[in-house]
């Protein structure tokens, strides 16, 4: 009985009661941010229906086939390597029991810690001609160069490959969650049925975790159409280094924001596909799941599961850090100095000031959200936090639109009236940085927030408001207490998201103001990868704190926060 | 401290649904009425319009003579002084239960608020457990610190929705029994939504019977069990069937145990075909009666039998024996009809 839907029904008293009235600014300052929040994307959105230019016929006819086709082949590769690799371990450690299944289940989230473009910086240094491997090859089997053929990691499945290496624990916590909320009477039915294990896992185990699975691929999309660093550094052509060709090489920014248009697109079509699915197949259960009993592996088998679990975790983590940790050993001396520590308080205090705004404004969205049922503000929230599917160099272009006109327009303005320049006081500034970082990652704060908010029981503000509490009041004294982990959790996350943040921070930084990802990227572009590894060692050690508390959030049967993309 | 509580031609619209018809009772203060009827039936809607989460559309609803809602008005639900005791509890989860308990008191000064506070909890049993919080205590004990909370700023209205549905129905009666007493003993209006006819009678001095959202009737337990003025209160409240007769004069109807005489709704007339309503107690088992009637099917209850018995044109009534008397099925036994008030509804046909 309309437990939720009542304020719904409330227009007609709004005018009355100082209650209603209160919530009302709540649910104006909530429109409002969601509004602003919608710039970039508006922008990049309208960009579609302005003429077309010179360069765009040209880049139309030249590379635009290649950048999709690129983009399409490294997103279908980095697909079915991400769901090999998380599928696998997940069932291993959610329905196997071999030696070291605990360590593995945690353990296999750490290549989460690697940026894309650093493992990929690291691995170049690895497998290069000059490399350790190569070097060692050549010792020992006494070839010369051209005597051999070696792999070329410089290449699309380099790329493929090293993406995939740390992004398909996405893949691997959703579907271990999916599987290990499976009740065990399925598993037990298919066995009186005569089914062995293995056809139980294809007919039944698996296509129930199949919404699960492309939740996770869904994430695994976003992120590899979203990478710069890889891409441009190992010469494949996509979308986003076209479109920072066409706008840094080419100068054409509508045809840039008309190339990330296109991108954004594909995206939301990717979303949409995902959605449509989840809807069209909604498994739930109307028991509650018993626990699933463990197969017990032993001999070759628990040998096989140990090795399919700790390849991955070798190759996505240990090996790039102990190679980072060697290079970082020999240039340290050299690396750390001042400048080094202007640019570590540079990341963090930009990290820091995201975090803070988007922990402030998710609150207020999420809050929004709770308090004003209309379907508007939800809708409106909602896409507010698209940002997160959304690259970083489209949200950079459709930043960089709209506050340059603004920042000219002002200029001019006051040069008119009051014969002064104001320059460029939003792209000048960090302003334009952090507010593209907070569109960004808003969904990541707003998600975490919103689900600590499900989980209070309406019934709880129905009685605190009973026993006489305003609207704010029931915000900080109820509410705020309950969440406060949950935005613990979100800021920590959008911190680190931050700091490993490349081609927004790339495009949008203020002249003179460099991060460490950005110094990282700049370094292994000059090829001085040995170099670079001290600033990427500290985004890897930063990025593995999320990790840790995400592990144990999930310990505790807690939600994963920001994988609603 | 208790309060009148006034509902007239109330109706409550949701996007075009209509939830609540012309709903009107009056509830004297220190009175405890509950709302019962099927699942859906809007039962809770009535409540939380009364608590003023939900907005009226047409109607009014006062209490002691303060106007609470009417159409376009809906004073907020904190400035209504009414408790209210939700089925998930609702409980804070991060206050303790004596912060739980004071949450609704603010108005209070210190002293006063831990007086009070100490207060309630002595009367709900809690008299250690002011400390804890809501998880380090039992189901039971956590109802009743909801309770204890809802009635610590002394409400003049009391709801409770359905908060012994978690319980077996066989603690629900004691719980409800025991809640009974503490409202009383702080003399506050009550109302209690439920879907358990027992829970109500084991709580309530009234009870309304609530239909697709109107009531059907609004009386005491008795009356509703005895006296059902419709025959969805007849079916919905108790066991019974139907038997036909035929009204023969005001106070004469004839049926197949022969005519039975007591007073009925005079707007029956003579030769008019009725259904007369038939209680199991209104069917004692007599050896000796000359009226029999086949076992169909028995239910041992443990101090008795309910036989579901077929009589000879065919129709079904309920009987209940007491446990030694052990019919086998198929088998004759002796009834006899006694009734005191007749409870008559038209004949319905069968379509």
């Amino acid at each position: 009985m309309g437990i939720r839907n009542e304020t719904l029904a409330l227009p007609g008293i709004i005018r009355k009661s100082w209650q209603q009235r209160s919530n009302l600014g709540w649910l104006a300052c909530t429109a409002c941010t969601a509004l602003l929040l919608s710039i970039p994307i508006i922008t990049v959105l309208y960009s579609v229906l302005l003429p077309r230019s010179e360069v765009w016929l040209h880049l139309r006819s030249t590379v635009l086939p290649g950048y999709i086709l690129n983009s399409l082949v490294l997103a279908a590769g980095v697909c079915l390597g991400t769901s090999l690799l998380g599928v696998t371990t997940a069932w291993l450690c959610s329905a196997c029991n071999f030696p070291g299944r605990r360590f593995f289940s945690w353990a296999l989230l750490l290549p989460l810690a690697f940026p894309p473009y650093i493992i990929a910086y690291t691995y170049t240094g690895i497998l290069d001609f000059a490399g350790p491997v190569q070097t060692l090859l050549r010792s020992v089997f006494s070839w010369q160069y051209g005597d051999y053929w070696f792999p070329q990691i410089r290449s699309i499945g380099g790329a493929i490959t090293m993406i995939s290496l740390v992004l398909y624990p996405y893949v691997y916590l959703l579907a271990r969650t999916a599987f290990s909320e499976q009740s065990a009477s399925l598993r037990e039915a298919c066995h009186t049925f005569g089914a062995s294990a293995y056809r139980t896992f294809f007919t039944v185990i698996l296509p129930l975790a199949r919404p699960a699975i492309a939740a996770g691929l869904t994430l695994v999309i976003m992120e590899t159409l979203a990478d710069y660093g890889t891409v441009h550094y190992f010469g494949v052509t996509t979308f986003t280094t076209g479109i920072f060709r066409t706008w840094f090489g080419l100068g054409d920014r509508i045809a840039a924001t008309q190339l990330a248009s296109i991108l954004l697109l594909c995206i939301f079509a990717v979303i949409l596909a995902e959605r449509y699915s989840r809807k069209a197949v909604r498994y739930q259960y109307p028991v509650k799941p018993r626990k699933n009993r463990y197969y017990q592996l032993s001999g070759p088998k628990a040998v096989l599961a140990v090795f399919a679990c700790g390849a991955p975790i070798l190759l996505g983590f240990i090996i790039p850090s102990y190679q980072l940790g060697i290079w970082t050993l020999q240039t340290a001396p050299e690396i750390i100095d001042m400048s080094f520590l202007v640019l570590f308080t540079n990341t963090v205090l930009l990290a820091a000031m995201v975090t803070v705004a988007v922990i402030v404004l998710g609150t207020l969205l999420a809050y929004g959200k709770r308090v004003g049922t209309h379907p508007f503000i939800s809708h409106a929230v909602n896409f507010s936090a698209t940002g997160y599917a959304v690259p970083g160099i489209i949200i950079a272009v459709g930043v960089l639109l709209p506050f340059a006109w603004l920042d000219n327009t002002l200029d001019a303005w006051l040069q008119q009236k009051f014969g002064i320049s104001s320059g460029l006081i939003l792209t000048g500034t960090l302003a334009s940085l952090v507010f593209a970082h907070v569109v960004r990652f808003m969904a990541i704060g707003l998600n975490s927030v919103d689900s600590s908010l499900t989980k209070i029981h309406r019934s709880i503000d129905d009685a605190a408001q009973l026993l006489g509490n305003k609207t704010f009041d029931r915000f900080a004294k109820i509410h705020l207490p309950l969440i406060r982990s949950g935005i613990f959790a979100a800021a920590l996350l959008v911190f680190v998201e931050v700091i490993k943040e490349l081609p927004a921070t790339l495009v949008l930084r203020p002249f003179d103001f460099n991060t460490l990802a950005v110094r990282t990227y700049e370094l292994a572009s000059d090829e001085r990868l040995a170099d670079a590894a001290c600033s990427a060692l500290l985004i890897v050690v930063i990025s593995i704190l999320p990790i840790l508390i995400l592990n144990r959030s999930i310990a505790h049967g807690g939600v994963i926060h920001g994988s609603q993309a | 401290m208790a309060a009148k509580l006034e509902v007239r031609n109330l109706s409550v619209n949701m996007q075009d649904d209509s939830i609540l018809r012309n709903v009107s009772f009056t509830l004297e203060p220190g009175r405890i009425a509950s709302l019962l009827g099927p699942s859906g039936c809007g039962k809770t809607s009535l409540l939380r319009a009364i608590a003023g989460f939900l907005p009226v559309s047409a109607g009014k609803i006062h209490v002691h003579d303060r106007l609470l809602s009417k159409t376009h008005y809906t004073l907020p639900p904190e400035n209504r002084h009414i408790g209210m005791m939700f089925q998930d509890l609702a409980l804070f989860p991060h206050l303790t239960v004596s912060q739980n308990i004071g949450f609704g008191l603010k108005s209070l000064n210190r002293n006063d608020r831990q007086v009070r506070t100490r207060q309630v909890l002595e009367l709900t049993d809690l008299d250690c457990q002011g400390e804890k919080y809501p998880h380090q205590l039992s189901f039971g004990q956590q109802q009743r610190v909801a309770l204890a909370r809802a009635l610590a700023p002394k409400p003049e209205i009391l709801l409770l929705d359905e908060p012994f549905s978690n319980l077996d129905p066989d603690l629900r009666e004691q719980v409800a029994t025991g809640v009974r007493k503490i409202l009383k003993h702080e003399d506050v209006t009550a109302i209690l939504v439920t879907h358990d006819q027992h829970e109500a009678f084991a709580m309530a001095d009234e009870i309304g019977v609530i239909l697709d959202g109107s009531v059907e009737q609004w009386d005491t337990a008795y009356n509703i069990y005895h006296r059902p003025k419709t025959r969805f209160v007849a079916d919905f409240i108790g066991l019974g069937s139907m038997v036909p007769a035929k009204v023969l004069d005001a106070c004469t109807l004839e049926t197949e145990f022969g005519h039975v005489k007591g007073e009925f709704d005079p707007e029956f007339t003579s030769g008019q075909e009725v259904d007369l309503l038939v209680r199991p107690d209104d069917i004692p088992h007599d050896d000796s009666s000359p009226i029999t009637a086949l076992v169909e099917e028995k239910r041992f209850r443990g101090s008795e039998f309910l036989y579901k018995l077929r009589l000879i044109s065919g129709n079904f009534v309920l009987c209940y024996a007491p446990s030694h008397h052990d019919h086998q099925i198929g088998e004759p036994i002796g009834i006899k009809l006694d009734l005191e008030h007749l409870v008559v509804f038209e004949r319905k046909h069968p379509d």
